[in-house]
């Protein structure tokens, strides 16, 4: 029974509902952003944030159905997984900052320039 | 001799102790280990969004992505996600057949989502927009490619496990190998939905 309950802790893993249930969402979250790109509904930022917004909650649907991350999840699985978000975000969101800021203090004619060429 | 008894007893249950644990201590390591392959995929994602408009005059996403094609690769890692599920409570369940079963399906799955993405490098090579044309292209294949390349070793790990599972059953050893292994699997699925959220359909619509 010790036995059991260690690997619950760890290895929690849901039936087929809870399967079913990941996949449908996982489907529905992906056929928007799908259907509305293809059918050119949405343009611009209203695109960004529709494919970003549908991006994200499909991938807690992800971590929530599939990698069985829930409140029973132990606390090193569950600090890993934040600080690599912390990290995501450093690297993400720095490098297109850094990136922007670079652009805009160009020259003008090496604005103009393909970047990364 | 009787303390010879002691020692070997104490030894062994140790190990038997340890051998419990061991699940627990090995998926955390297996996470980590993710999580540090998350890392490595936020360096080619932030790569791949400052170059997304370093065309060099070359072809752009609205030529050359097909977004019907990369719906098809979705769906089929999707369906490998969920047959995936299904394998791993056939293998909590004992059921050795069904967990087979299910595998085999989820490796096809794979294969065909594999076989798709090298036809799409292929023609998109052949129609000269190959990762030598732009950074934007290099960047491209460098992230898809990178996805690919992870896709095709859980191809290879699964079909290990398939021959683990057939000679020696589903042992703990094996049932904890699967469980590292869906784990693997899940993630890049979930490292998909970056790729064909901020690839593909971002640059579509843009």
């Amino acid at each position: 029974m010790s036995a059991h309950d260690t690997h619950a802790s760890h290895g929690s893993h849901g039936g087929a509902g809870s399967y079913l249930v990941g996949f449908v969402l996982a489907v529905v979250l992906t056929v928007i952003p799908f259907g509305a790109v293809m059918k050119g509904m949405v343009h611009g930022s209203q695109a960004v944030a529709l494919i970003m917004g549908a991006a994200v909650i499909q991938i807690l649907v992800h971590l929530r159905y599939f990698l069985h991350i829930d409140g029973k999840t132990d606390r090193w699985t569950l600090q890993a997984l934040i600080f690599t978000i912390f990290v995501l975000g450093i690297v993400l969101g720095g490098s297109l900052w850094v990136m922007h800021n670079m652009n805009t203090n160009m020259m003008p004619t090496a604005m103009q320039m393909p970047m990364g060429d | 001799m009787t303390s010879a008894t002691i020692t070997a007893h104490g030894g062994h249950h140790d190990h038997h102790e340890e051998h419990h644990d061991q699940f627990g201590t090995v998926q955390l390591g297996f996470w980590v280990y993710l999580m540090s392959d998350c890392v490595i995929f936020s360096g080619l994602f932030a790569t791949y969004a400052v170059m997304s408009t370093a065309f060099a005059g070359g072809p752009t996403p609205h030529t050359i992505f097909d977004l019907p094609y990369v719906a098809v690769e979705t769906a089929l890692l999707l369906f490998s996600s969920i047959t995936y599920g299904f394998a791993m409570i056939g293998a909590h369940k004992g059921n050795k057949g069904a967990a087979m079963g299910w595998l085999v399906i989820t490796a096809l799955f794979g294969l065909g989502f594999i076989g798709m993405e090298v036809h799409e490098f292929a023609k998109l090579i052949h129609e000269g927009a190959g990762p030598d044309r732009s950074g934007w292209l290099s960047s491209f294949f460098a992230l898809v490619g990178t996805h690919g390349l992870h896709v095709t070793s859980g191809l290879v790990w699964m079909t290990v496990m398939l021959v683990q599972v057939a000679r020696r059953g589903l042992t703990e050893t094996n049932i904890r190998r699967l469980t590292c292994l869906s784990l693997f699997w899940h993630f890049l699925d979930v490292i998909w939905i970056g790729v064909f959220s901020l690839v593909y359909l971002m640059g579509v619509s843009a």
